[in-house]
């Protein structure tokens, strides 16, 4: 490996990708436009969502909580009905989105600081997931209005419940920014090189580059090492916004949070590489990138719990980089836990960036048949 | 280094490509000597690059040797890629880098020392006049302009031996003498040039060339000896009807090939057949019983003779042995 042919290829990556506007477009673009797509989505301020009432205690204390609950301009009242029964009922036929109950005995509920109503939610729905959260932060207590600090509290735990039906595992923004950081590095990343060397043979610039001593490694690693630092450029944007615009968390290391994103970055990049070798086109390329990225989506536990999943696809599910990165960044951004808790999805990302990259290098051939 | 490595650059015996049922190479046998320009003359679709790729390992040969400045290829391509320079029939450089960004590249990864990196690229900015427009992107330069940098790339090492497919043939008559002028130095200053080329003129130009047709190495020589095998067969017909003489002199059999050349036919007799003064009268025999008018004298044969006159011949050969 010379060190001065690879770093020519790293400076060749860089000037051309300079002069490249919709790659560099790409690079930022695609981070901010899914971050903004998927905020709607996860967007916890929504406001006047149909809601369903049923105020079965019907004192002044129940009817005080529902007028807090409407007054937060979440929900608005479509319907009053009498039981909880008939909100699932409306809630089934997507004729509310919200519901909620006060159980007959709401004062002597207060009274035992039991839990005194149920907010219903169509679980289906990230974002009505999250209007009930916040649903859920209303003070009971009207007289005593702040006491309670917004946000933190988890719902269950307040007087308030929440009951999400066809959602159990009740995701939200939270849940889904440091997910959206693995979706977004392996769509853009894989795309980045896979194209990458199948691109020099369209214009024909391989034909040059095999008849010189450049090497396979030096070529392959020259042309994964640019991407890193753009990697790392779209982790820092997405986590900006992600804090700027939802108040997403970091409950552990950012050191940790970079060095996951790097492990993914280098999965990934490999990946592409691979794909790089074997693709005939970009067309080809670009479709063997969709090809590995609709299963990481689905698979890796962003979109459908893991724990659901049928044996089969979850050893699938396990050789995919994205599915160990949601383990490790949710665990670091979310739990607070440490890179080296977290070590097998370390090893696991390793191990696949190191099978990934020997087999680009070897499948690569300095000749053209 | 063996003493045929001295004198003779390249040396290919029984060389063939096969690609599926297709025989692109078909036992080529090949001798470049050092410090020549040698021509690879042939038709769209003869071999040319296909031959140029296996002599610098980067297609494998079906059958067949190749040696290259000594070195057996493509057992030891990666270390004669460090004394060849190779310079791609379509433009292979980088058009989105600047000319002195490629020249940058192009010297670090042939290995151009640090230290004299600056000062070659200076050097070659001069002698290649690049000196207006070494911030220019490579793909907004004019067909000559892109030639002259692909070529000054491709000798930024200083190679021993230089493979160069279709140089020229995206290059108007200017540049292309220009071209030439500087492969004539290079060959001057110790390189061996292996030039591919479609275009009699331009192979007129070579020290020594090959002549391929449909795979098969048909002749070989200086342009001197094989025009001169022609010798006695080449004329050409002035004639007010140009046409009509030529439907009637292709009649014949003896004539092996009549081309309208502007308002003249160039006529080229078969070997074995009639030829100097026997030929003469012979075509104005014919003419004058019953073609058109015409006046007849004999040339010099040249390159298009030659090509006409082995690939003519070749093909009733062929023919017989499939
Ligand atoms: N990679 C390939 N696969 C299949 N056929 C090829 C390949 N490369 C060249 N050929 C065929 O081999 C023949 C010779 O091609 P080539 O060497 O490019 O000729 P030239 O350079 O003289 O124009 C052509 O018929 C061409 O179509
Ligand atoms: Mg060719």
């Amino acid at each position: 490996m010379s060190w001065r042919r690879l770093w020519a290829i790293v400076v060749k990556e860089l000037r051309q990708l300079a002069r490249d506007r919709i790659t560099l477009a790409m690079i930022v673009g695609i981070p901010v436009i899914q971050l903004v797509l998927f905020g709607y989505a996860i967007n916890t301020n929504l406001r006047g969502l149909d809601a369903g009432i049923a105020d079965q205690a019907d004192t002044a204390g129940s009817r005080a909580l529902v007028m807090d609950m409407l007054a937060t301009g979440v929900i608005a009242p479509a319907a009053h009905v009498d039981t909880p029964e008939e909100l699932v009922e409306m809630l089934r036929q997507g004729r509310i989105s919200i519901g909620v109950a006060i159980p007959p005995d709401f004062e002597r509920r207060r009274h035992d600081g039991r839990q005194v109503a149920q907010v219903m939610v169509d679980g289906s729905d990230n974002v009505v997931q999250s209007a009930a959260a916040q649903l859920a932060q209303v003070p009971v207590d009207s007289a005593a209005p702040d006491t309670r600090a917004p946000l933190v509290s988890t719902p269950a735990d307040g007087p308030i419940g929440i009951v999400s039906f066809y959602n159990p595992q009740r995701r939200s923004a939270v849940n889904i920014v440091p997910g959206l950081i693995g979706v977004i590095l392996t769509m853009t990343m894989v795309l980045f090189t896979g194209i990458a060397i199948v691109r020099e043979r369209e214009r024909g610039n391989m034909e040059l580059l095999i008849a010189t001593p450049l090497s396979s490694a030096e070529l392959m690693v020259g042309k994964v090492l640019p991407y890193i630092g753009i990697g790392l450029v779209q982790t820092t944007v997405i986590l900006a916004l992600g804090r700027g615009l939802f108040a997403v968390p970091i409950q552990g290391s950012l050191l940790d949070v970079y060095l996951a994103a790097g492990l993914l970055i280098l999965a990934n990049l490999t990946m592409g590489l691979l794909i790089s070798t074997r693709a005939q086109s970009q067309f080809q390329a670009m479709q063997m990138t969709f090809f590995v990225f609709l299963p990481s989506i689905l698979l890796s536990g962003f979109m459908f719990p893991f724990a659901g999943m049928p044996g089969p696809v979850r050893w699938l599910a396990e050789a995919l980089p994205l599915t160990h990165f949601m383990r490790l960044i949710r665990g670091i951004m979310l739990r607070g836990a440490g890179l080296a808790e977290l070590w097998r999805e370390v090893a696991a990302l390793g191990a696949f960036t190191a099978v990934m990259m020997a087999a680009a290098i070897l499948r690569f051939r300095k000749r053209l048949d | 280094m063996s003493g045929a490595g001295q004198d003779t650059a390249i040396r290919a015996r029984g060389l063939t490509k096969r690609f599926g049922q297709l025989v692109a190479v078909d036992h080529v046998d090949l001798a470049v000597p050092a410090r020549h320009v040698y021509g690879f003359l042939g038709p769209n679709g003869s071999g040319k690059s296909t031959t140029i790729r296996m002599l610098c390992g980067l297609l494998t040969p079906s059958e067949g040797e190749i040696d290259v400045l000594g070195l057996s290829v493509p057992r030891e391509a990666e270390a004669l890629r460090r004394r060849i320079g190779y310079m791609t029939q379509k433009f292979s450089l980088f058009d989105d880098l600047e000319v002195r960004e490629n020249l940058e590249f192009m010297a670090a990864v042939q290995g151009v020392p640090k230290a004299r990196t600056a000062r070659r690229i200076d050097e070659l900015v001069e002698q290649y006049h690049f000196g207006d427009c070494q911030k220019q992107l490579a793909g907004t330069m004019s067909g000559g302009q892109k030639q002259r940098l692909a070529l000054a790339c491709a000798v930024i090492h200083e190679p021993e031996l230089l493979f160069l497919d279709e140089p020229t043939s995206a290059v108007d008559p200017e540049s292309r003498r220009d071209f030439w002028e500087k492969l004539f130095e290079l060959a001057d200053g110790g390189t061996t040039l292996l030039v591919s080329t479609h275009l009699m003129d331009e192979a007129e130009r070579c020290h020594r060339l090959a002549v391929l047709d449909r795979g098969v190495l048909v002749a070989d020589g200086t342009p001197a000896e094989l025009t001169a095998r022609l010798e006695g067969r080449a004329f050409v017909v002035a004639s007010a009807q140009p046409r009509r003489a030529q439907r009637r002199l292709a009649e014949l059999p003896e004539v092996l090939g009549v081309a309208q050349v502007g308002n003249e036919l160039r006529v080229l007799m078969r070997a074995g057949g009639p030829e100097g003064g026997a030929a003469l009268a012979r075509l104005e025999r014919v003419l004058a019983d019953g073609g058109p008018a015409a006046r007849i004298r004999p040339v010099r044969p040249n390159l298009e003779d030659v090509f006409v006159a082995v690939t003519r011949q070749q093909r009733p050969r062929e023919e017989r042995a499939a």
